[in-house]
C-alpha cells in the first residue's frame, strides 16, 4: 500500500475505515511541521484549469488597445462605461461584465491578471496543450505525472500537505505516486461497515483500487463532517428508491466537473472552502471548469462565454468567502491550455489560438498591475499573424507562485517539478 | 488438462474483455471456441439496432426547429418558459436515446459487437453538452455509426463528418469560405473546429506531421458542406432535403484549390472535401492512430507494440476493412493475456451488473439508469470534449469514483439479493474462470446476500475486464 497515502480525515469516524484498510494512517496536523516551516504550514494553492481554451482577450478585455475593437468586430467586449462594457482595471485592461467578483477583489488588491501566457505547446491542440499544461512537461508525454504531485513529493520530507481535485475524473495534474483524494458532488454514501474492510484484503495487491477507495472513504467522511455540504447531504439523505434502487443511486446528476447553476456552483466553492479550512483539510486543491472551447456564437455580455464566466466567478466568489480568513493564505490560479484568435472567426466565435489570460487571486497578493507584459494587438505582433502573442511563460507563472507562497526551492522547480526548465525563470512580485 | 482450462478462461475472456460483460450460460456458449464465438458477431450489416420509440436525426431536428421558431416568435415573457421546455424536450430524448442503448447492450447476446461499436460511436464523439447538436446525439450513433462497424473505416468517417450532429457539433453548418459568395457579401467566415478535430482525432492524429496551414486549408474545402433548412425555409430550392438533412451550400463554398498535408485538390466544390477524407482515411498514420487506439481499449492503457504494428498492417493491407480489422484483433495472442489490466469505465460497470443479474434497465424509468451513470461521472452522451470519454483507468479510478462506485453497488447489491440470485453462481456465471480465489472465498463468508453481492461487484476481476 502506499504509504505517502495519510489522508487527512476526522479521526473519530473515519478510523475504523482506515484500520480496515490497513493503512499506517498519520494523525499529524500541521502544527507538527509549524516549527520546521512556519507559516509556510498553512499555505494553501488552488489550480483552476479552464478546459476548451479560455478566450483570454473576452476574460480581461484589452479594450483600451487601439486594435482590440477592429479585430473583435461583434463579440467585443464593450469599452469601459459603455452598457454591458468591460469593467476596468487600468487604461487597458477590463474584465469581462460577468467577473463581477474577481472585479471586486481585483480592486481591492487580491485577484491580478497575466494577459498574455502559454505554455510551452504550439499545437493548438486542446488535449495536447492540457497535457503539457498539468504535467508540466516542456512537450507532450514529456511526463505521465501531474506537476502539483510533484509538487507534494518535493515538499513531502518536511512538510506533509493534502491535495484533493474536485470531480469524478482525476485531473492530471494531480496523477502521480502521491494519492491525492477527489471529490464531487452529489451521490449516496457508502452504509455496510464491514464493506471497506473486506475490499482491503481484495485489494491488497491492487496499486490502483487500494489507496483509491482509502483516501475516497476518508475524504467522504469529511464531507459528512462539513456542516456545509449541503449538496452531498441532501444526497446522502435521499432514502433509496424502494421499487428499484438499482438505478437509484441519484436523481441530480453531477457530472465529471463542477456544472448546474450559478448558485450551486458557488455552493461547491464554499464547500471546498470548507474542507480546505477543516482540521487536517487539503492545502493543494484542483478544480476543472468546462466547456471554453467558443467556436462559434461566443457572446459579448451574454452567450456562451458569458454563462461560462459567470460559472467561474461564481466558483471564486465561493471560494474566497468560504475560506474566511484563511483567504489571506490562500493563492487561486485560474488558466487556460490556451488562447483563442485575436481575429472573430466567421461565426461569431474564435478558433484555437496561443496566449491568454491567466487570474491570479489571493488575500495577499501584491498590489502591482498586470503579471508579464502586454505585446499589444497590432498586426505585427500577433504570433503567426493570429493570436495574442506569447510574453509568459505558464511555467514561470506557476513557479512564481510556488516560490513566493508555498517556499518551494528553485532547484526543485527547475529539474523535478517542471523539468529541464532552469530557462524559465519564476515569475516574481505577484505574491507579498 | 491444460488445453481444458485455457478455454475455460479464453471463454472468461471473450465475455468479460472483449463483451459487455457476461450473461448467465454466455460463458458456457463461449467454451467450444471463444474466438468463433467472437467472430459469429462480426456481421456485414453492422452493428444491432437499439429498440424503443426513437426518432430520425431529421424528425428530432424537425421538433426542436419548430420549438425554436416558436419561441423566437414567442412573447419576451414567455420565451423564458419556452426555453426550459426546449431543454426538458431535449433531456427527455437524450435519456430515452441513452435508456434504449443501455436496454440494447445489457441484453444481447453480440457483446463484442456492441464494446466495437461503442468504441467507434466514442471515436467519433458528438456530446449533449453542446446545445445544438443535443437533439441528435443519439440518433448521430445509430444513423452515422452502427451500420458501419463492420465495414470501411472511410464510409464511417464520411458518414460523421456528413452528419448534422456532428455539422452541429463542431460548427461546420455554418462555416463560409473567405472568398465564397457568402463570405463576400456578408460578415460569414471560416470555421476551423471540424477540420482540425477530423486530423487530430478522427484520422491521422496529432504527430502526423500537419501544420496550421493544413488544417485552415481543410477548414476552407469543408466550407459548404452544411445542413439543410427544409423546404420552406426562406429562399429554399424545391430540391432540398428535410429539415437537418445534410445539404451542400455552393455560396459558403470557398472557390479554388486546395492542398492539404502535401496533396493538392483542384477546386471540386463538394467532392474536394470527399477526396481529402478519402486520403485522411488512406493515410498510414491513420491506421497507426486507430490501432494504438484499439489496442488500448481492448488490451491495455500501455498497449503491445507488436499488436499495434499487427493492427495497423491489417488496416494498411485491407484499405481501411472493420471487419478483417476485428477478426485480427480476436486472433492476437496478446489480446488474451490473463491480465485484466483494463477498469471499466462507470457504463461499463453498470452495463456489466445488468448482465450479470440477467436482466434489463426499464424503460419506463430511464432517467433511473441514466441518473447512476451521471453521479458515477459518465452523463450520458456528454462527453465534456470531442475526444470522448477517457479510456484509461488513471481518469476513472479516482478517489471519489471509487467511492461513488461502491455507493452504487451497495445499491445494486441490495436489489440483487431480494430476487431468486445466489451469490456464489451468479460470481461463477459473470466471471467463469477470472474469479480468484480470493473473491470467491470473500463473496461466501459474506454475512448477507447484500454484502455478497456488493462484493462481488467491488472486486477488482469485476471492476477490470
Amino acid at each position: 500500500m502506499n504509504r505517502s497515502a495519510e489522508p487527512y480525515l476526522n479521526r473519530r469516524t473515519a478510523l475504523a475505515a482506515a484500520a480496515g484498510l490497513g493503512l499506517s494512517v498519520s494523525f499529524l496536523g500541521r502544527s507538527a511541521y509549524a516549527a520546521a516551516d512556519g507559516e509556510l504550514a498553512r499555505r494553501k494553492l488552488v489550480i483552476i484549469v479552464c478546459r476548451g481554451g479560455m478566450d483570454g482577450l473576452s476574460v480581461s478585455p484589452p479594450v483600451g488597445d487601439p486594435d482590440y475593437a477592429g479585430l473583435r468586430k461583434a463579440i467585443a467586449i464593450a469599452p469601459f462605461g459603455a452598457p454591458d462594457g468591460a469593467l476596468q482595471l487600468d487604461d487597458t485592461f477590463g474584465l469581462h461584465p460577468s467577473l463581477k467578483a474577481v472585479h471586486r477583489l481585483a480592486l481591492a488588491g487580491q485577484a491580478r491578471i497575466a494577459p498574455a501566457v502559454a505554455t510551452p505547446d504550439r499545437a493548438r491542440s486542446h488535449f495536447e496543450a492540457q497535457d503539457v499544461l498539468e504535467s508540466g512537461g516542456n512537450l507532450v508525454y514529456g511526463t505521465p505525472s501531474g506537476w502539483l504531485n510533484r509538487t507534494l513529493q518535493t515538499l513531502a520530507p518536511t512538510r506533509k500537505l493534502q491535495a484533493l481535485s474536485v470531480g469524478v475524473e482525476a485531473p492530471l495534474i494531480l496523477r502521480g505516486p502521491l494519492q491525492a483524494a477527489s471529490w464531487s458532488p452529489g451521490g449516496l454514501q457508502s452504509r455496510d461497515a464491514r464493506l471497506p474492510m473486506i475490499l482491503a484484503d481484495l485489494y491488497a495487491h491492487d496499486p490502483l483500487l487500494g489507496p483509491a477507495l482509502a483516501s475516497g472513504l476518508q475524504t467522504q467522511t469529511m464531507a459528512k463532517a462539513a456542516s456545509s455540504l449541503a449538496v452531498a447531504q441532501e444526497q446522502a439523505e435521499t432514502p433509496p428508491d424502494a421499487m428499484n434502487p438499482m438505478d437509484a443511486a441519484a436523481s441530480k446528476p453531477a457530472g465529471a466537473n463542477l456544472g448546474g447553476n450559478p448558485e450551486a456552483v458557488r455552493a461547491a466553492g464554499v464547500t471546498v472552502a470548507k474542507f480546505m479550512t477543516a482540521e487536517n483539510g487539503p492545502q493543494i486543491v484542483a478544480i476543472s471548469v468546462d466547456n471554453f472551447d467558443t467556436h462559434a456564437n461566443q457572446g459579448t455580455a451574454r452567450g456562451l462565454l458569458a454563462t461560462r464566466l459567470t460559472y467561474l466567478d461564481n466558483l471564486l466568489d465561493g471560494l474566497s468567502d468560504g475560506l474566511g480568513p484563511e483567504w489571506n493564505n490562500t493563492v487561486v490560479v485560474a488558466a487556460t491550455e490556451f488562447g483563442r484568435t485575436a481575429h472573430v472567426n466567421g461565426t461569431n466565435g474564435t478558433d484555437h489560438g496561443t496566449a491568454s489570460t491567466a487570474l491570479v487571486l489571493g488575500g495577499a497578493l501584491r498590489r502591482r498591475g498586470i503579471i508579464g507584459d502586454w505585446p499589444t494587438l497590432q498586426p505585427a505582433r500577433l504570433f503567426e499573424s493570429r493570436d495574442t502573442a506569447p510574453t509568459l511563460d505558464m511555467r514561470a507563472l506557476f513557479k512564481g507562485v510556488l516560490v513566493e507562497h508555498l517556499g518551494v526551492e528553485r532547484r526543485a522547480l527547475d529539474t523535478v517539478i517542471f523539468p529541464d526548465s532552469g530557462a524559465v525563470a519564476p515569475a516574481i512580485g505577484v505574491v507579498a | 488438462m491444460a488445453l481444458e482450462s485455457e478455454r475455460k478462461l479464453m471463454a472468461a475472456i471473450a465475455a468479460t474483455r472483449f463483451g459487455l460483460g457476461a450473461r448467465p450460460g454466455e460463458i458456457d456458449a463461449a467454451m467450444n471456441d471463444p474466438r468463433a464465438f467472437l467472430k459469429a458477431q462480426i456481421r456485414a450489416e453492422g452493428a444491432e439496432q437499439p429498440i424503443g420509440e426513437l426518432k430520425s436525426s431529421s424528425d428530432n431536428l424537425f421538433v426542436y426547429d419548430g420549438l425554436r421558431k416558436a419561441r423566437q416568435a414567442a412573447k419576451a415573457e414567455d420565451a423564458v418558459d419556452m426555453i426550459k421546455q426546449v431543454q426538458m424536450q431535449v433531456r427527455e430524448l437524450v435519456i430515452n436515446e441513452m435508456a434504449a442503448r443501455g436496454r440494447l447492450a445489457a441484453e444481447t447476446q453480440n457483446g463484442f459487437a456492441e464494446r466495437w461499436t461503442l468504441f467507434w460511436a466514442n471515436h467519433f464523439t458528438v456530446s449533449a453538452l453542446k446545445g445544438a447538436s443535443a437533439p441528435v446525439v443519439g440518433s448521430f450513433e445509430r444513423e452515422a455509426i452502427r451500420p458501419h462497424v463492420f465495414g470501411r473505416f472511410e464510409d464511417m468517417l464520411l458518414a460523421s463528418s456528413r452528419h448534422p450532429a456532428m455539422l452541429l457539433y463542431l460548427d461546420q453548418a455554418q462555416s463560409a469560405g473567405p472568398n465564397s459568395q457568402a463570405g463576400q457579401r456578408r460578415k460569414q467566415g471560416l470555421n476551423e473546429n471540424l477540420g482540425r478535430e477530423i486530423l487530430e482525432l478522427h484520422t491521422v492524429g496529432l504527430g502526423a506531421g500537419y501544420t496550421q496551414a493544413d488544417v485552415t486549408e481543410f477548414a476552407r474545402a469543408l466550407t459548404g458542406w452544411s445542413i439543410s433548412r427544409g423546404r420552406d425555409a426562406p429562399g429554399a430550392q424545391a430540391d432540398v432535403g428535410p429539415v437537418g438533412t445534410f445539404m451542400f451550400r455552393p455560396y459558403l463554398h470557398e472557390p479554388g484549390g486546395r492542398q492539404v498535408m502535401g496533396r493538392v485538390y483542384p477546386e471540386g466544390e463538394e467532392d474536394q472535401a470527399r477526396a481529402i477524407l478519402h486520403d485522411l482515411a488512406d493515410h498510414p498514420a491513420t491506421a497507426n492512430h486507430i490501432a494504438q487506439k484499439l489496442a488500448r481499449h481492448f488490451v491495455a492503457d500501455n498497449p503491445p507494440a507488436p499488436l499495434v504494428a499487427r493492427l495497423q498492417a491489417n488496416y494498411i493491407k485491407t484499405g481501411g476493412r472493420l471487419d478483417a480489422l476485428a477478426q485480427t484483433l480476436i486472433d492476437s495472442p496478446e489480446a488474451w493475456t490473463p491480465d485484466a489490466a483494463k477498469f471499466k469505465t462507470p457504463y461499463e460497470f453498470l452495463i456489466s451488473t445488468w448482465r450479470a443479474t440477467g436482466q434489463a434497465p426499464d424503460l419506463s424509468a430511464p432517467q433511473k439508469f441514466v441518473g447512476s451513470l451521471s453521479v458515477m461521472g459518465q452523463r450520458p452522451f456528454s462527453a465534456d470534449s470531442p475526444k470522448g470519454w477517457s479510456d484509461e483507468a488513471s481518469d476513472w479510478a479516482s478517489s471519489d469514483g471509487v467511492v461513488k462506485r461502491l455507493a452504487w453497488a451497495e445499491q445494486a447489491a441490495a436489489v440483487m439479493s431480494g430476487q431468486s440470485l445466489d451469490p456464489n453462481d451468479t460470481a461463477k456465471a459473470a466471471l467463469g474462470a477470472r474469479l480468484t480465489p480470493a473473491a470467491a472465498q470473500a463473496i461466501g463468508r459474506a454475512e448477507t446476500r447484500t454484502e455478497a453481492f456488493a462484493v462481488l461487484l467491488m472486486s477488482p476481476e469485476f471492476q477490470r475486464r
